[in-house]
This record gives structure tokens, C-alpha cells and sequence, in this order.
């Protein structure tokens, strides 16, 4: 019994050994089928997973395409540098190596609570800028204690320079590092690559894809733990393109000077091609330093000044014209029929209804050509009411007003031409007459951007529908005014007059062998006078605004520029000589440089050395107040917008609030 | 298969010419394709893994071959001694631990260190082997033959899970079951085990492992879940594998390893940076190799004439099969990171000593089996 039991149990262990060994087998059939199914059939994917591992792709950012001006002087170029920046990643003892980074580089506290807070935005990817633009002895420094520094990177590379500083400031815009929100939307690493930076602003911004180039590339063997083991390939970056502009440097820079410590702009056109040689804003950021990333202060200190130096005020700005609008009306009566040489009489103003509408003197008997010398708004209410606001209305749209032109800049505000439609539009009320006289002599409803302004002189000197371009390209032709040359003469005898005659500029005279300068000045309020002062004087913001706009040669117009000082309190007092300045030295350098240096004498200085004191004297100021209040905004392009839309809107508001009260409001000029 | 030919010119030694040298070329062409990849695993270089492992690999073989001289009889009469030694030492190693006040693994020897829980893998098969042997027949099926096993597996796997070495304990049960298994064992005691496991392994999972052996067995489910973390290790072992391709990327020229993104390469993921250089070839020569060598066991075990015979040549062929197995399933991504090496190719002594020392009880069976034969 036993024995078979044990004859069963051998045979049932064979049995048994079998099935253990097939089951085995199985098992191999399954590991051999997996190994196949990585190594073979999902090879491709692993092999990419294998390369992208072992290889690293690092971008070096192009050097960024010059920006230079109409005779190929550099507005904005790349200077070498060195830089640190920290991989918040792979910082492993923070508080140490902020530390260290703080002796070898001398960071000043501002610095670490930049670095601080950008730490904490940072994406873990992404490098934060530790300090640029650094002299070779702090960069060897870090270079030799990198080893004991995980996180941070010392390179070599290219910043931005921008050899005229502020005077540039508005025009070329400035660049930055690409915000968390840009690479999120681009995925392109060469975003977050250190040192890569793209225009922020003005043509930087609107150029960025003409300028930024293509970024070389390293590709590099690293080892699990970050160590290089080889380089495999490198490509070079290819810069931008250079692109050029129509400004004059030259110009450019004294423009800018030359409105010393106003808030104001200048712009001048070429009449025969319509380039814009230049295009200030004053006062101005430096580009330079805003392209370093800003400190908190100084962003503090540019925000809260009334000046408003974050807002380009040569597009974004917008004033009544006052009597710089006279010249679209006489235009606009020319047309209708008006004689030139019908005589208005002008006793100190103009009645309408019960209401009275002053001028600013008794001027006697005034034909056109007088009336546009001495600015007599008499002579403009008279002729305005006759025709209407409609032709007024579009001879000024003629003129480049009330519209927006083609420009390779971020933003321009196009202002307001009123007509009929347009107030029952906005306002849902009648277009009443007294409507038409303010309007006839550029108040009221009327707004214009100082842009608009120079071109409207550049269109009536040249006689032809110039279009502004900032970009050199090859010349265009441009067709006439829908004004016949007879008409123009007349406008143009009337502002030739004004400078040279018996008008309101004859101050500012060219002193020039030949050469005279046709212009026409504005006076423009702010708000309606109540007080004693009349816009005259008192606190700065509710002074009157200084316009001018001319032309010269008056016998062949080459020239025409506009000057607008905010408060200036007066066209010929504040804004003609600027713009005398400005066109005396498209002809005699020498004389107008000459001139500028005694002025900048009195004002203390050249614009980077007032800069410079005055934010020595803001923070001085600020000292006592903890540096945690002010929040720097990431992006600095998009506040400066937000600030400069705001001063824009309350300007505006201020001028809608005023004109709707029209009657009672006192003439100028 | 074919009981391997015997010499018989003459010339050489009688013992020499009973060794069953095909199989012997078999281990020693998969230790050596270890070396080789060892040797490539430190960049080029015999150091610092490749020639200490190629002087133990030649120890243990000797060793193997020694131990392939003792007879059966004495390996069945010393398995419970064997046992109980073992066991002791486990305990030892416990309680040193808990002196010490850490886990500890190993047994400071002087001129090595033991891993008794490395020594039970083959001991607990020659126990269980004894034991079924001594049983009568009859008892089989009777609940005495199914608690003494069941206390002499779980005594050192308990030990063993103490240390913690979940993968130590796991292999020590699995040699243990495969051996009541073949003994006859009831299958549906089997079964039933196997679904009580099925219920069992989830809650043994949440409430019982450590941290980190959940981890890896959380990660084993989904290692994307956690490319940085504990699924990295798998992460990478399949980017080697998959990378490699028919032929591997060559000798020398694997990335994954020589950049050191495969954690391990030369011990628990031997077989990663291997595939890495020669491709599913490599693979499959390994898996190859082994199949051959399992097979081979359960050939002397079906040959042996004793029960303990049978029971043990087939136990040790699944101990080795167990070994090998549970690790390429690991580096595979099949199975969780229990660290298991893969045996004469991965680095590491306690690994190669375990399967020499099988092989050499096996070839001491397989003497056994053809002697008795001839007669």
C-alpha cells in the first residue's frame, strides 16, 4: 500500500515539476516578450527619452538688431557684459548663497529685496537676474566661488544700450525679461533663456520680430547630476535685422535737451518726405536703467512724479489746440468763400445771444492775414459761425487731425474733432453755436495730440497729404491738400506774419541769415478760470498749455515741427522759443548748441545729470519711509500704460467738463 | 535532457570527468558576460566592480564544485541542522540589530559579512525537502503535513520582514511554497491560498509595510505618477532598456549608465545597463541562459532517486528561477522595486554565493542521480 502511495507521490511530483517548469517557461515567454516590446516596438520613444537625458540644449540669446537713425548713428545697440543670474531650482541653501552673492557683488539692499520678491515669483526654471552689466573683477570673483554656489550662473553676454539715454526714451521703448505669463503662452525656451530680453515698449516692442534675430544654440553631454562632460554642437546666433529710422539723432537729442525741465514734446517733420525726424517726450525714462530691471524706488519715484514721465506725451497726450487750430479754420473759411480780405471788426469780442465771447484784445479791424498774426478770435468766431463746425471739422481732418496714422509705435490717442453728429453721438444733445465758436478757435470739444499738430503744419507748409513714417524707406509721393495752393499762401503769408511781422511770436525769430520760420501759437486751458490767477500762474496743473507749430523756410517749407509744454502758461512764451531752438539747428548747429548749453547751465545740467540729482533729492525725501509699501509692478511696459492711460483720461475729463460749460469759459489769445 | 557525456579517455581524473562541464560552461559564460558588463558599468574599467567580482565568481565556482562532491545523504541529513543554524543566526542578526539600535542585515564575520537571510534562501528548500521526505506518504493530505512547513517557513520570513527586507522574505516563501508544492501539497489549497492572497496583499499593503516598501509598491502601479521620485528608478531602467533596441547602442557606449541616469546600474539594475549595450540580443541570451540552467535542474530532479532528491533539485531550480525572475520583472517596470539582483550579473557577492551554492547541491544531486543510475 505504502509502496504504490509512494509510486503515486513520484509519479505526482513529475506531474507536478512539469507544470512548475512550463509555468517557469511562461514566465521567460513573458519577460522575453517585454524586453521586445521596449527594445523594439517602443524603441523610438525610449531612444528620444535616452538623447534628450543625455543632451542638453542651451539657447544663447542673439545679439538684438540695431536700431539706428536716419545717417546710420546707433538710437539703440549691444554692449558686452557679464552677468549673474540664480536657477531657483537649484539653489540648495538660499539664505547662504543670497549671502555670499551679496559680499562678492555688493548687492545694496534694494537689490535683495528685488531678488527676494522675484525669487518668489519665479518659476523654478526660470533665472533670476541677480545683477547685470557687472565689472570683470566682481564677475572673476563669482566665477571662482561658483563651485561652492549651487544656482548660480555667471555669464557673459549683450545688454541694450541706448547711447542718448532718455532723450530716446519714449521713441525706441526699452526691453525687459519675458514675463511668466509670456512663456506660458510661447513655450519658447529661448524666453527663459538668461539674458534673452525683448522690447517692452515704443519700437522695440513693435520691431521685436525684425530685431531679436535667431538665437545660437549649445548642445551639451551632461551627466544625471547637471556635470558637463562635452560639448557636441554649437550654433551661432544670428543677430537682428539693423533697422532705420527716419529721426536724426542729432535732433533728436537736442529736442529732447532743449525742453529742459518741462513736461512737454517736440516733433519735427521733413515736409518734402514726411519723415519724422524727431519725436520727444519729455520728461522721459532712461531706457538703459529700465532695461536693468528697475528698482522699486526708482519706479516709485517715476510713477508718483505729476510730469508723468512714464506716458509718451507726443502720441499719448492730448491738449485743446487752442489758436494753433486757427490756421484749419481759416482754411475751412477759404473755402466757403470767405474773402481773405473782408474786414472784421474786433472790439475785445464777439456776442451771441446774451452770451459774450472774449479776445484777448481790442484788435481794431482784422483781415485773415492779421487776424491769423495777432490770433484775434473775433475775426475766428465771426467766420466759424458763419460756415459752420462741419467744414471746420474737415479741413481739420485734412490737416491729420481726429485720426490715427500709421506708426510702428505701441499706442497713439487720435483726440476729438467735433461736428455735429459726432456731439448728438457722444453727448445725445444739439450741436449749438456757441459750440462752433469755441471750436473755431481750438477749444471746446477739440482735442489734439501734439503728433497731430506737427503734422498738420508739415501738410500745410509742404501743400500735400504727407503720411508720417519712422521707418526709412524709399521716398513716397504724396497727393495735394484738398486746398487750392492760392488758400494756403494765405495761411502760410498769415504765419509767416506771426513770426515776422506784427504777431504773437516775434520773440522768437530765427536768427538766421534768409532763413525765416512761419508758426503760429496756442494757448490752451486746462479748466475753466475761476480763480485770480486766470491760468497764468498758481499751482503748475491748472496752468494754461503752451502750443506752437511751425514751419521754415517760409519760401520752401523743408521743415515743420510742433512744441507742446504742458502748463507753459503760453504759446509764445513757453513753447516758440523751444521750437526756434529745435529748427535753428537743422541749420546752424553751432548756434543752437551754443544756446543750450547756457540754458542747461541755469537748469543744472544735461537730462542724465538732473536725472541723477533728482533721484539723489526723491530718495533723500523718501528715506524715513520702509521700502515694503510700493509694489513693483511685474511688467513694467503694461503699468506705465495704465499710468500714462490714466493721466490721459483725467486730462481729458477735465477739458470735457470744462467745454460743456463753454459759455462762461474765458478766451485766450 | 541528456545526462551530460562522460569522459572516458581516461587522461582526465575520473571526479573532474563527472562534472557536468556544459553546464558548468553555461554558469560560467553568464558570470563572465557579468564581468563584462560590470566592466562596462564603471566606465571601461576593472575597478572597482568587475575584478573583485570575477575573484569571487572563481571562489564560489570552486566552491560549487566542492560542494558538488558531498553526498546527497549528507545534505539530507544535515538540512535540519543546517536549518536551525541558520535560523539562530537570524535571530542573531535581530537581536544585534536591536542592540545596536538600527536594522541590520548582516553578520560581521571578520573576513565577510553573512547574510544568514541570503543563507536560508537555499537552506529552507533542503528543510522542507527533509521534512517531506520524512513524512509518510500517507500523511500527505492530512493537515501534519501542512503545519510543521508552514512554521518553518514562516519562522524566517517573519525574521526576515523584521530587518525589513521585503524581497528576501517573499523569495524565502516562494522556495518554501514551490517545495510544498511539489511535495503534493492539495491543490486546492493552493488555490484557495492564492485568492486569500488576493485579498490579503492589498490590506498587507496599506497597513503592514514600511513607508518606503509602499512607496515602491504604489510606484511599481504607476512609476509616471512620480518621475522624480521613487518611480525614477523605473523611469530610467526602461529608457535604457527601451533605448537599446535589437542590438544595443554597443560595448561601452551606453548612456543611461555612463551619464548615471540609471540608479544602480551595476547592482539591482544590472540587466538595465546590460540591455542598454546589447540590445534585446543580451536579453535574451540571459533569459536564454537561465532557462537552460533552471531546465536543467528540474531534469536532475526528475532524474534523482530520493525524494529529498526530487524535491530538492527542483525547490533550488525554482529559488534560481525566483531570483532571476523577480528581477528582470523589476527592472522591467513588472514588478515593484523589492531589490532582488540579478544573479551572476549583478554586482555583489551574497547574490552569486546563493545560486553557486545551488548549483553546487544541484550538481551534487545530479552526481547522485547518474551514480545510482549506472549501477
Amino acid at each position: 500500500m505504502a509502496k504504490i502511495t509512494e509510486a503515486a507521490q513520484t509519479y505526482s511530483f513529475s506531474r507536478r515539476a512539469l507544470v512548475m517548469g512550463g509555468l517557469q517557461g511562461g514566465v521567460a515567454l513573458v519577460l522575453a516578450g517585454r524586453m521586445a516590446w521596449l527594445s523594439v516596438f517602443e524603441n523610438e520613444r525610449y531612444r528620444l527619452m535616452a538623447e534628450s537625458n543625455r543632451v542638453n540644449l542651451t539657447l544663447t540669446p542673439p545679439r538684438r538688431g540695431w536700431l539706428v537713425d536716419r545717417n546710420g548713428v546707433p538710437l539703440a545697440n549691444n554692449r558686452t557684459d557679464f552677468r549673474v543670474d540664480l536657477i531657483p531650482d537649484r539653489v540648495e541653501d538660499k539664505a547662504r548663497v543670497l549671502e555670499a552673492l551679496r559680499q562678492i557683488l555688493k548687492l545694496t539692499p534694494e537689490d535683495m529685496v528685488r531678488i527676494e520678491t522675484e525669487l518668489k515669483r519665479a518659476a523654478g526654471f526660470r533665472p533670476v537676474p541677480v545683477l547685470e552689466s557687472l565689472d570683470w573683477e566682481r564677475y572673476a570673483a563669482t566665477l571662482v566661488r561658483l563651485p561652492e554656489l549651487p544656482g548660480v550662473q555667471a555669464t557673459q553676454g549683450f545688454t541694450r544700450n541706448y547711447p542718448l539715454g532718455a532723450a530716446v526714451g519714449h521713441l525706441v521703448g526699452y526691453v525687459g525679461t519675458a514675463s511668466a505669463e509670456q512663456y506660458q503662452k510661447d513655450k519658447d525656451p529661448l524666453l527663459v533663456a538668461p539674458g534673452f530680453k525683448l522690447g517692452k515698449d515704443g519700437l522695440e516692442k513693435t520691431l521685436e520680430d525684425r530685431l531679436r534675430g535667431t538665437p545660437g544654440a549649445k548642445r551639451v553631454e551632461v551627466t544625471a547630476r547637471g556635470k558637463l562632460v562635452r560639448e557636441l554642437a554649437t550654433r551661432d546666433d544670428r543677430p537682428g535685422q539693423t533697422v532705420k529710422l527716419t529721426i536724426d539723432a542729432g535732433l533728436q537729442e537736442y529736442a529732447s535737451r532743449r525742453l529742459g525741465n518741462e513736461s512737454g514734446s517736440a516733433i519735427v517733420f521733413d515736409c518734402h518726405s514726411g519723415h519724422i525726424l524727431a519725436l520727444a517726450s519729455m520728461p522721459a525714462y532712461d531706457p538703459n536703467a529700465f532695461s536693468d530691471g528697475i528698482s522699486r524706488s526708482e519706479w516709485r519715484m517715476l510713477s508718483e512724479d505729476d510730469h508723468i514721465p512714464l506716458m509718451n506725451k507726443s502720441l499719448q497726450g492730448l491738449y485743446p489746440p487752442g489758436s494753433t487750430f486757427k490756421p484749419a479754420t481759416a482754411l475751412a473759411a477759404l473755402a466757403a468763400g470767405v474773402d481773405p480780405k473782408r474786414v472784421v471788426y474786433c472790439n475785445g469780442g464777439y456776442t451771441l445771444g446774451n452770451r459774450r465771447f472774449g479776445c484777448l484784445g481790442r484788435h481794431g479791424p482784422m483781415t485773415m492775414h492779421t487776424a491769423i498774426a495777432r490770433s484775434c478770435n473775433t475775426y475766428f468766431y465771426t467766420v466759424g459761425r458763419e460756415i459752420g463746425i462741419n467744414p471746420i471739422a474737415a479741413a481739420a481732418r485734412a490737416l491729420g487731425f481726429g485720426a490715427e496714422h500709421e506708426l510702428p509705435l505701441p499706442s497713439q490717442r487720435y483726440g476729438t474733432i467735433p461736428d455735429e453728429a459726432w456731439k448728438m453721438r457722444r453727448y445725445k444733445q444739439a450741436w449749438t453755436q456757441s459750440d462752433t465758436l469755441n471750436a473755431s478757435i481750438g477749444q471746446g470739444y477739440v482735442l489734439v495730440s501734439p503728433f497731430q499738430l506737427a503734422l498738420s503744419a508739415a501738410r500745410l507748409a509742404s501743400g500735400r497729404m504727407l503720411q508720417p513714417s519712422l521707418l526709412h524707406a524709399a521716398p513716397r509721393n504724396f497727393a495735394p491738400l484738398p486746398f487750392p495752393a492760392e488758400h494756403l499762401a494765405i495761411v502760410r503769408a498769415g504765419m509767416d506774419e506771426v513770426v515776422n511781422g506784427h504777431g504773437t511770436a516775434g520773440a522768437s525769430k530765427l536768427q538766421l541769415e534768409g532763413i525765416r520760420m512761419g508758426g503760429k501759437t496756442g494757448t490752451a486751458q486746462v479748466r475753466r478760470i475761476m480763480d485770480a490767477n486766470r491760468g497764468q500762474g498758481g499751482a503748475w496743473k491748472y496752468r494754461d498749455h503752451g502750443l506752437f507749430i511751425c514751419f521754415a523756410p517760409v519760401d520752401n517749407p523743408r521743415y515743420g515741427a510742433s512744441v507742446v509744454i504742458e502748463h507753459g502758461m503760453g504759446g509764445a512764451r513757453a513753447a516758440a522759443p523751444v521750437a526756434k531752438d529745435v529748427l535753428t539747428f537743422l541749420f546752424d548747429r553751432k548756434q543752437a548748441v551754443d544756446r543750450l548749453h547756457a540754458l542747461e547751465a541755469e537748469w543744472g545740467g544735461n537730462i542724465a545729470e538732473r536725472m541723477a540729482a533728482k533721484a539723489q533729492a526723491w530718495k533723500a525725501a523718501q528715506a524715513p519711509q520702509p521700502p515694503t509699501t510700493a509694489v513693483v509692478p511685474e511688467d513694467p511696459a503694461e503699468a506705465a500704460e495704465t499710468v500714462a492711460s490714466a493721466a490721459a483720461n483725467a486730462s481729458v475729463n477735465a477739458i470735457d467738463s470744462d467745454a460743456s460749460s463753454a459759455g462762461a469759459q474765458e478766451p485766450v489769445e | 535532457m541528456k545526462p551530460p557525456s562522460v569522459g572516458t579517455s581516461g587522461i582526465v581524473p575520473q571526479p573532474l570527468a563527472m562534472l557536468p562541464w556544459k553546464v558548468i560552461l553555461l554558469v560560467v559564460a553568464l558570470g563572465g558576460f557579468g564581468l563584462v558588463v560590470l566592466y562596462s558599468a564603471a566606465g571601461g574599467n576593472l575597478y572597482p566592480w568587475a575584478f573583485s567580482q570575477g575573484v569571487r565568481f572563481l571562489v564560489f565556482l570552486g566552491m560549487a564544485i566542492v560542494l558538488s562532491r558531498i553526498p546527497e545523504s549528507v545534505w539530507a541529513f544535515g538540512a535540519l541542522p543546517m536549518y536551525a543554524v541558520v535560523l539562530v543566526m537570524l535571530i542573531g542578526v535581530e537581536a544585534l540589530g536591536a542592540v545596536a539600535g538600527g536594522s541590520q542585515r548582516w553578520l560581521d564575520l571578520g573576513i565577510i559579512r553573512l547574510q544568514p537571510s541570503e543563507l536560508m534562501k537555499p537552506v529552507i528548500v533542503l528543510a522542507l525537502a527533509r521534512f517531506y521526505e520524512m513524512l509518510p506518504a500517507s500523511e500527505i493530505r492530512r493537515f501534519g503535513a501542512l503545519w510543521p512547513a508552514a512554521v518553518l517557513i514562516g519562522l524566517p520570513a517573519a525574521l526576515v520582514m523584521l530587518q525589513p527586507d521585503l524581497g528576501t522574505a517573499l523569495m524565502i516563501v516562494f522556495g518554501g511554497v514551490s517545495v510544498m508544492f511539489l511535495a503534493g501539497i492539495p491543490l486546492r489549497l493552493f488555490i484557495g491560498g492564492g485568492l486569500g492572497l488576493a485579498i490579503a496583499v492589498p490590506l498587507i499593503v496599506n497597513f503592514v509595510l514600511h513607508e518606503y516598501q509602499r512607496n515602491r509598491v504604489l510606484t511599481f502601479m504607476s512609476p509616471e505618477s512620480d518621475p522624480l521620485g521613487t518611480g525614477y528608478h523605473i523611469s530610467q531602467s526602461k529608457i535604457a532598456i527601451g533605448s537599446g533596441g535589437w542590438f544595443g547602442k554597443g560595448f561601452l557606449n551606453g548612456t543611461q549608465s555612463h551619464l548615471d541616469y540609471l540608479p544602480e546600474g551595476h547592482t539591482d539594475f544590472a540587466l538595465a545597463t546590460m540591455m542598454e549595450e546589447w540590445g534585446l540580443m543580451g536579453g535574451v541570451f540571459v533569459i536564454v541562459g537561465f532557462g537552460i540552467l533552471i531546465g536543467w535542474g528540474i531534469a536532475v530532479s526528475m532524474r534523482a532517486k530520493s525524494r529529498f532528491g526530487r524535491l530538492t533539485a527542483a525547490g533550488l531550480s525554482a529559488t534560481i528561477f525566483f531570483y532571476a525572475s523577480i528581477n528582470m520583472a523589476m527592472v522591467m517596470g513588472l514588478a515593484p522595486v523589492v531589490g532582488i539582483p540579478l544573479p551572476l550579473i549583478s554586482f555583489g557577492g551574497t547574490a552569486q554565493m546563493t545560486v553557486l551554492i545551488c548549483f553546487g547541491i544541484l550538481m551534487s544531486i545530479d552526481r547522485h542521480g547518474r551514480r545510482v543510475q549506472r549501477w
